[in-house]
């Protein structure tokens, strides 16, 4: 069987991919050493998962992947989610 | 290839799934490491702040950045063989490949700079520290150590792709291998994404 229907990502989309990664990453450097208190951690979070979402859509391919495979992927982070979101209800009213 | 009865039998959304399965097992791997990282930060908020202040976030920098560049060169390498350009696809897991030793020799320059200060599991000056720090220190050894591992065995898959490149049997008809080896180097890169915040900047 051949790999005919997969989607072919140009050099320059994978150019644009990085370069935003990149800028994304220097934002996280510069929003921690300024210092926003108990938003820091949260604010780098977002950041990770942004950069997490963007190599997950275009790097991994998700984004022309079938449908299926979206909602996995999708199901699994929301899984990993509700584990953390539970773990520290358990953890501050025990 | 059109004789042999097995190659029917590969189905590359098949190969695909399988791949993406074992990644999500990789992500509770790791998912459960920093679970306990969440919950010790929490609990030991002083002391993991001291204990974060040890790291240096330059090298975690650096290593941010050869991370994501050979994240692109992975991605752009399987464009190449799609477009039949094998030697360019050689070319740029090769660059993978020297960008992840980059990686490697920043870790162990890393590693070997708080083994030179005996911090390390089971250390005296390790024992001595608050029950905090040498929480945070065993986590940093597992999870950047772990993390070590998948980079050098994603190092190994590449290289294995590039000889089946070389030798054609990787082709621009035939790359499942291929795709599911830059899979894995992405999911190397996806968790130092978040490796890099919780480690090396958050104090």
């Amino acid at each position: 069987m051949k790999n005919h229907e997969n989607h072919v990502s140009s050099d320059s989309l994978n150019w644009t991919v990085l370069v935003i990664l990149l800028i994304l990453t220097a934002i996280t450097i510069l929003a921690i050493k300024i210092h926003l208190g108990a938003f820091t951690v949260a604010l780098a979070l977002i950041l990770a998962s942004i950069k997490v979402t963007i190599v997950l859509t275009y790097f991994m391919h998700l984004k022309f992947e079938n449908l299926l495979l979206r909602l996995m992927v999708g199901g699994v982070f929301l899984l990993f989610a509700v584990v953390i979101v539970i773990t520290f209800i358990d953890y501050y009213f025990r | 290839m059109s004789t042999n009865e097995h190659s029917e039998f590969i189905d590359s959304d098949t190969g695909k799934l399988g791949m993406w399965l074992f990644l999500f097992t990789e992500l509770f791997l790791f998912g459960g490491l920093f679970i306990v990282y969440s919950v010790m930060r929490s609990k030991y908020a002083d002391d993991f702040h001291h204990a974060a202040l040890e790291l240096n976030a330059f090298v975690g920098a650096t290593n941010t950045v050869v991370l994501l560049v050979s994240s692109m060169t992975v991605a752009m390498s399987l464009t190449a063989i799609q477009q039949k350009r094998g030697g360019k696809a050689m070319g740029l897991l090769f660059i993978t490949l020297l960008l992840a030793g980059v990686f490697m020799v920043n870790k162990y320059f890393e590693w070997g700079h708080k083994f030179g200060l005996h911090l390390y599991p089971g250390s005296d000056v390790m024992k001595s520290l608050p029950h905090g720090e040498i929480m945070f220190f065993g986590l940093y050894y597992m999870m950047t150590g772990l993390h070590a591992l998948h980079v050098i065995i994603g190092g190994i898959l590449l290289t294995i792709v590039i000889l089946k490149i070389k030798s054609g049997k990787i082709n621009s008809e035939h790359y499942l291998l291929q795709e599911n080896g830059a899979l894995y180097w992405h999911l190397v890169d996806l968790i130092w994404i978040f490796l890099f915040p919780l480690l090396y900047l958050i104090t």
